[in-house]
């Protein structure tokens, strides 16, 4: 079939179409902004972030810590047990040297985004930056430390640490 | 449950930016699809639709939007959505529709304009990922990417020129296919020389953003048998998420997409799917996640996919082809209609009729797949004849 | 357990955010031609299926009934009646207008769809369902091919 068809549908509009206005087209900006609430498992853990605390919570059934902290495992599918206070340090799971931001926009100079594990979780991790560091010395493995917002600063957000940096 | 075989398929050009609307762009291909087995849109008993998030149209209830381009005007229809793994969920559902005897014939319509998204559809993934956690941080698409990547890599040892040999191969295969976006003849070293995005994903790793639509028309085994004599049977199917917290999934492997495809093989009673399947469309938009998906798939052992390209065994002449098709690498990347491409490159190839594309040897079973929500959704469907 | 909650307002303050996207949109086939006509030339077209007997306004590439494309295009009369309206007193934001704008839907003899529009030079308590109406367009040198091209339809006095 695919050798038959002479023609395929699709009418293909390069940049300069657009730019020289050779074809129509409208625009439109979405004015909308939102507020989400963060609930209770996430409520207690940026409460705790403020306090410069990182808490994860427990389930005893599947012996493990969830992070971020929330209130049901969704493997048992059950309420979780407790809360759990966890270390400020940690070990990169994964990382990447980055060029690019959200919209895909290109930064001069990169960031160091990672999974860090963190101490205290069993190996669970969470997304953070790095810095203070060469981006190409990062390895896997390596050991780093949360550097915190001065405590003024904080908001009860992810963003309380600053980043994380080698140990 | 009833027999249910694929009897027709349409694809538009897959394109940067379309002049035409979503809908007009799904009227092409759904057209197509019928047009190529001498259907009417009279002869559809029902339409399920495939399409990503709707900003990425930037039009709200998107399949509402869509439907009378895609058929459904005073039919059942519904919308189904599994973010990047949508293309294939859609022809799963399709088969459900009509496996289960509620309806016979089912036209099954995936679309994507993702050139209304600006300044880039990256942008819409801000409220995809967790609000608190995650995109405080600045977080960009590409990291995900990248730290999977990377996990990937290191584990294996496996090096970034022998990943950039996905993107080589893929961009040829393209070169074959009529729709194609971004088919080129590249080397290793293009792909090691392109800019760097976030380590250790460069520009040639990354499959483009694209408009386009695919449709395929699915029948139940005696209407099928009436509609053509060479119809491509539904052999299985599978879908799987895993946690979308992704601290708590080690990412050097998809266990996910293994889960969907175990299901899609007992449904086809594949035992050794390495053996039994004789060509594959793994999903590809990064070019790590052909290998990375095949291993899920069963294809090879973890770790080993690197060395099965490298060797030359899934080039579009080798022991099983992996994307000959030119998958979303060298097609493009209009994601839903990208992993319904993928199915219908199957028809094409298991009926004979891929043209330039086609693999020697008459295939007579193959895998697609599709990948995506927050990076833990597989989906997968075998077709046979 | 009991899971203690967090009481105070304070720790549980939301996150705020938007999206940093916006939307830039290809008239289509159909919608090229379309507003092409009003802008340049200062008419509304159809596009008929002969198959189903309908004429769509706005015109469409193909027939949602039957599937089949529609190549054929007739200028549609630039008088059309009022099918239903509303009075509006607020904005999309929810603001209160100065001045409450009518809206309508405007239907034209023998075809499958209309237009929405506002509706001018006309008290909105005057308004009623079944009015005839015309089309009142920008002056050619304003008109950039948008729906506002047509400025706004207006009664037309018996």
């Amino acid at each position: 079939m695919t050798e038959n068809i002479k023609v395929w549908p699709g009418t293909p509009l390069s940049e300069k179409d657009i730019k020289e206005k050779r074809i129509l087209v409208t625009e439109w900006q979405p004015n909308l902004k939102y507020a989400w609430d963060a609930g209770i498992g996430y409520g207690r853990y940026f409460a705790e972030l403020k306090k410069g605390r990182i808490v994860g919570t427990r389930c005893d059934k599947c012996r493990r810590v969830l992070l971020p902290a929330r209130v049901f495992c969704e493997w048992c599918f059950r309420t979780v047990d407790a809360w759990v206070h966890l270390q400020d340090t940690g070990t990169v799971n994964t990382f990447s040297v980055a060029y690019t931001g959200t919209a895909a926009e290109r930064l001069k100079e990169p960031l160091i985004p990672a999974l860090i594990e963190i101490d205290g979780s069993g190996g669970v991790a969470i997304m953070h930056l790095i810095s203070e560091v060469d981006p190409w010395k990062v390895k896997m493995g390596m050991r780093v430390r949360a550097v915190w917002k001065p405590e003024q600063e904080r908001e009860g957000a992810i963003t309380d640490i600053a980043y994380w940096k080698p140990i | 449950m009833r027999k249910v075989a694929v009897v027709g398929a349409g694809m538009t050009k897959f394109m940067r930016r379309a002049q035409e609307t979503g809908k007009e762009l799904a009227w092409e291909t759904a057209k197509m699809a019928l047009d190529s087995c001498e259907l009417t849109i009279k002869d559809v008993d029902c339409v399920v639709m495939g399409t990503a998030p709707d900003a990425f149209d930037m039009i709200h209830m998107k399949s509402e939007y869509l439907s009378d381009g895609a058929g459904a005007w005073r039919k059942p229809y519904m919308r189904g959505f599994l973010g990047g793994g949508t293309g294939v969920f859609t022809a799963n559902q399709a088969w459900y529709h009509v496996a289960s005897g509620l309806f016979d014939v089912c036209l099954a319509i995936t679309e994507e304009k993702m050139s209304s998204c600006l300044p880039h559809p990256q942008g819409a993934f801000v409220t995809c990922w967790d609000q608190f956690t995650e995109s405080p941080l600045g977080t960009s698409l590409l990291w995900f990417f990248a730290w999977e990547m990377n996990r990937y890599m290191t584990a294996h040892g496996i090096t970034e020129r022998e990943i950039a040999l996905v993107s080589v191969k893929n961009k040829k295969n393209a070169l074959d296919h009529p729709c194609a976006q971004l088919s080129a003849d590249i080397t290793v070293d293009d792909v090691m020389g392109s800019e760097m995005m976030a380590w250790p994903v460069k520009r040639l790793d990354v499959s483009p953003t694209s408009d386009g639509a695919v449709a395929l028309v699915f029948a139940a085994e005696d209407v099928a048998k009436r509609i053509t004599d060479r119809p491509v049977w539904v052999q299985g199917v599978g879908w799987c998420v895993d946690t979308m917290y992704i601290g708590q999934r080690d990412l050097y492997y998809p266990k996910y997409v293994e889960y969907a495809a175990r299901m899609a093989y007992d449904m086809a009673g594949i035992k050794e799917p390495r053996k039994e399947i004789d060509i594959a469309e793994p999903y590809d938009p990064f070019s790590y996640k052909e290998l990375h998906n095949a291993e899920g798939l069963l294809l090879c052992d973890k770790g080993e996919a690197a060395r099965l390209l490298v060797d030359g065994e899934t080039q579009r002449t080798g022991r099983q082809p992996w994307c000959p098709s030119g998958g979303a690498l060298g097609v493009g990347n209009a994601i839903a209609a990208t992993g319904m491409m993928k199915v219908a490159e199957l028809f094409w190839q298991l009926r004979g009729e891929a043209g330039k594309r086609q693999v020697p040897g008459k295939p007579r079973r193959g895998v697609a797949q599709a990948w995506g929500d927050e990076m833990q959704v597989g989906t997968v469907i075998v077709l046979g004849v | 357990m009991p899971l203690d909650k967090v009481t105070q307002v304070a720790q549980t303050k939301p996150w705020h955010g938007s999206i940093p996207v916006y939307g830039q949109y290809t008239f289509g086939i159909a919608g090229e031609r379309f507003f092409r006509d009003i802008k340049d030339k200062g008419r509304i077209m159809g596009a008929k299926c002969a198959e189903c007997n309908l004429v769509y306004v706005p015109p469409r590439i193909y027939c949602e009934r039957c599937f089949g494309e529609l190549a054929k295009w007739l200028e549609i009369p630039n008088r059309g009646v009022v099918h239903t309206f509303t009075v509006a007193h607020a904005d999309l934001d929810g603001n209160r207008l100065e001045e409450p704008i009518v809206v309508a839907l405007v239907k034209f003899d023998g075809v499958y769809g209309g237009l929405v529009h506002r509706l001018g030079e006309v008290e909105p308590d005057k308004v009623t369902i079944g009015m005839a109406v015309e089309m009142m367009l920008k002056p050619k040198a304003k008109r950039t091919g948008s729906i506002l091209d047509i400025d706004y339809f207006k009664p037309i006095r018996a």
